[in-house]
């Protein structure tokens, strides 16, 4: 995972100014369009969801994010109200859902297998619900036509599900959801099943139809890359507790745990003892690292706690000259290279015996080599390492 | 065996087509044969289809007075219509009743699952007959329904039940239902459930669900099982004797009585190739589900 990729929303937080409106979860006035209190799924001794509080806001990509049986299925599950909490309640728009049916609740959900009804032609599928609902027969031909082109399958209409390719028939799902215009869309794995190329092309669509719409979208998702994308806030998820919520910048440049920092990209964790804790700085002794490495922030960690500082591969600097200072330095031998076209990754391996990722851009076609086995000095700014405390 | 043209696969779909010949296409030809005979008192008991007069004359002798006979006196088409209507009515009550076991078992843990398809296939092990035999046993006036119901004090005086169209629709029910509940499970096993989280998602009580989503897509099950009992009934001979006494106009019966009581054997034959004209269209229909079935399997 090299930078990651921003939506329009993600960014907003970060370069918002005195005329941008602040993102809604950072004001407090601002009223939760989804709100999860202290719910609980437990099935037999099993918690799949463990006292999850959440707050959901209109027009928001949340994404929750997390290993497969983390318990991120089974929320979205209970927001489309196919499981019911063990306890704790959700209000969507202000409502109580506890109790409520699906067919009764202003969401729609996305499957992650689609669960196109085969026997139906993409147009009967899409046109499903708004029956469903007793629309009027004009109405409903008009708004299927709308969504149908919106999906880019005006064309196929007339086809049944088996004779479309994947991307189809995950645009024919996205359209059946989205027809019946709910006040939220869940989806469970969207893009799951799509090939890695249609994948990324599909995230866009995804953002810019979300858009189009304003519907606020809750998708689940094992893929960081895929939750980086769409996501105006990210909650990832382990063990069935939400173990942080935030935009994709914050999760990634400010995780709130080991478990955070190596779950979202890939990250070097060195272990260490705190030696000098400033307010503006703190000052760390790692072993594993075999020096000390110097953050440019205070942190709140009661003295000479065990800690470690996070660093991320393409905040390392690599150089065969020695660098100047000595903390934040550390020398090793070169001892696997990957060369991925756009960038390359090393893993150097220390005195230690601690291997450290590092990542770099090809800037130049004929760079200056470095080679195996080479002997090389890796180091990284102060402000560069996230403390974390867990 | 290669010189000779005959190959390993041909050798294996030759043999059932060599058995379904000697078996099934013969006898068949045979019965047809007889169907165009006359009556006759001799062993066999029916004129020859192929006669010498003379010396140089070979007669053929088609007879068609079996045939219009048929449709001359009305038992034969009463029992017919009789036999086709209680196949129909039997049929129904096996699909009321073996889709929602079916559907229970589909949708059981698969562990479970097993326990019950077993349950389901358990009663093969035993003769039909026997089975039959209990159902005297249960139905009959001092049978074991009748002493319960009695020494519960809910009737004072045993109900006619053996010997009644009501004993001859429970054998007949009871007999072929598992030939309704497998090809329905077989169907609804492949289900995909969340078709029906899907629309309810989308607005359907469960009820709307089934009859939208379950229903249409089991239709092949449906179809598959209800020809599976509704063939074999139509010509069914030993419930309606045993069980339905002497009303039961059923054309297996008539076929029966021809044969043996009366030894018009070329009446006869007539009313089996007549029932098996009648069923004709019922198997191709059949034939084009399972095809259609085995289809979209894939």
């Amino acid at each position: 995972m090299s930078t990651p990729l921003s939506t329009p929303a993600a960014t907003a937080p970060g370069t918002a100014t005195a005329t941008v409106k602040p993102a809604p979860w950072k004001d407090p006035a601002a009223r939760p369009y989804v709100q999860i209190e202290r719910v609980t799924k437990s099935f037999g001794e099993f918690k799949a969801v463990d006292d999850v509080s959440l707050k959901i806001y209109k027009g928001e990509i949340f994404c929750l994010l997390g290993a497969s049986g983390c318990g991120k299925t089974t929320l979205l599950r209970m927001l489309g109200g196919f499981e019911l909490p063990t306890s704790g309640r959700i209000f969507i728009d202000g409502e109580d859902m506890t109790g409520v049916p699906p067919y009764e609740r202003p969401v729609n959900m996305m499957f992650q297998s689609y669960a196109l009804f085969p026997h139906m032609t993409v147009e009967q599928n899409v046109a499903f619900g708004l029956k469903q609902d007793r629309v009027a027969r004009s109405e409903i031909t008009e708004r299927v036509a709308t969504m149908l082109d919106l999906v880019k399958l005006g064309s196929f209409a007339r086809r049944k599900p088996h004779q479309l390719s994947g991307g189809q028939r995950q645009r024919v799902a996205l359209a059946r959801a989205l027809v019946k215009r709910p006040k939220l869309l869940l989806l469970d794995e969207p893009l799951g099943a799509l090939d890695k190329k249609l994948r990324e092309h599909t995230q866009f669509e995804l953002i810019s139809l979300q858009d189009k719409l304003g519907v606020t979208f809750v998708v689940v998702t094992h893929d960081q890359e895929e939750a980086m994308t769409l996501a105006s806030r990210i909650g990832v998820m382990n063990h069935g507790e939400i173990v942080q919520a935030g935009t994709p910048t914050e999760i990634y440049e400010f995780p709130s745990s080991k478990f955070v920092a190596d779950f979202v990209g890939s990250v070097n964790i060195f272990e260490g003892k705190l030696i000098e804790d400033e307010p503006e700085y703190v000052r760390i002794a790692s072993e594993e690292m075999g020096g000390t490495i110097y953050v440019s922030h205070g942190i709140s960690a009661a003295p000479e706690a065990v800690v470690w500082a996070a660093v991320r591969p393409e905040k390392i600097f690599m150089s065969t000259a020695p660098p100047e200072g000595t903390d934040n330095v550390v020398r090793g031998a070169v001892q696997d290279i990957a060369y991925l076209g756009d960038l390359s990754i090393y893993l150097v391996r220390l005195p230690t015996g601690k291997v450290v990722r590092i990542t770099q851009p090809n800037t130049s076609r004929h760079a200056e080599a470095i080679t195996w086995d080479q002997q090389v000095y890796l180091s990284w700014d102060p402000s560069s390492p996230v403390v974390v405390t867990r | 065996m290669q010189r000779l043209g005959i190959t390993g696969r041909g050798l294996v779909v030759m043999l059932p087509y060599c058995w379904l010949l000697l078996f099934f296409v013969v006898p068949f030809l045979i019965v047809l044969k007889i169907s165009f005979a006359d009556i006759d008192l001799a062993i066999p008991p029916y004129t020859p289809l192929i006669e010498w007069i003379g010396k140089n004359t070979l007669a053929i002798k088609v007879n068609f007075s079996n045939y219009a006979f048929l449709f001359t006196d009305s038992l034969y088409l009463n029992a017919l219509l009789n036999s086709v209507k209680v196949a129909f009515v039997s049929t129904v009550f096996c699909l009321l009743i073996g889709y929602p076991m079916a559907y229970g078992i589909a949708r059981a843990a698969p562990s479970t699952r097993n326990i019950l398809l077993l349950l389901v296939i358990l009663p093969f092990w035993t003769s039909l007959l026997l089975r039959v035999y209990a159902w005297i046993g249960l139905l009959k006036a001092n049978g074991v329904i009748n002493n319960v119901l009695m020494s519960l004090g809910i009737i004072h005086e045993p109900l006619t039940m053996l010997y009644t169209p009501f004993a001859m629709y429970v054998g007949i029910v009871y007999s072929y239902l598992p030939f309704m509940i497998l090809p329905l499970y077989a169907n609804l096993e492949k289900m995909d459930w969340q078709l029906l989280e899907a629309a309810e998602d989308l607005g359907c009580r469960p009820w709307q669900a089934f009859y939208k989503i379950t229903l249409p897509l089991s239709r092949n099950g449906i179809l598959a099982g209800s020809m599976l009992v509704f063939i074999p009934a139509v010509g069914e001979f030993v419930i309606p004797a045993l069980l339905g006494g002497p009303n039961a106009l059923m054309i297996g019966r008539i076929l029966w009585d021809e044969f043996f009581s009366n030894r018009a054997w070329p009446v006869a034959s007539a009313v089996a190739i007549l029932l098996l004209i009648i069923l004709v269209p019922f198997m191709m229909w059949y034939q084009s589900v399972q095809a259609r079935e085995s289809a979209g399997a894939k």
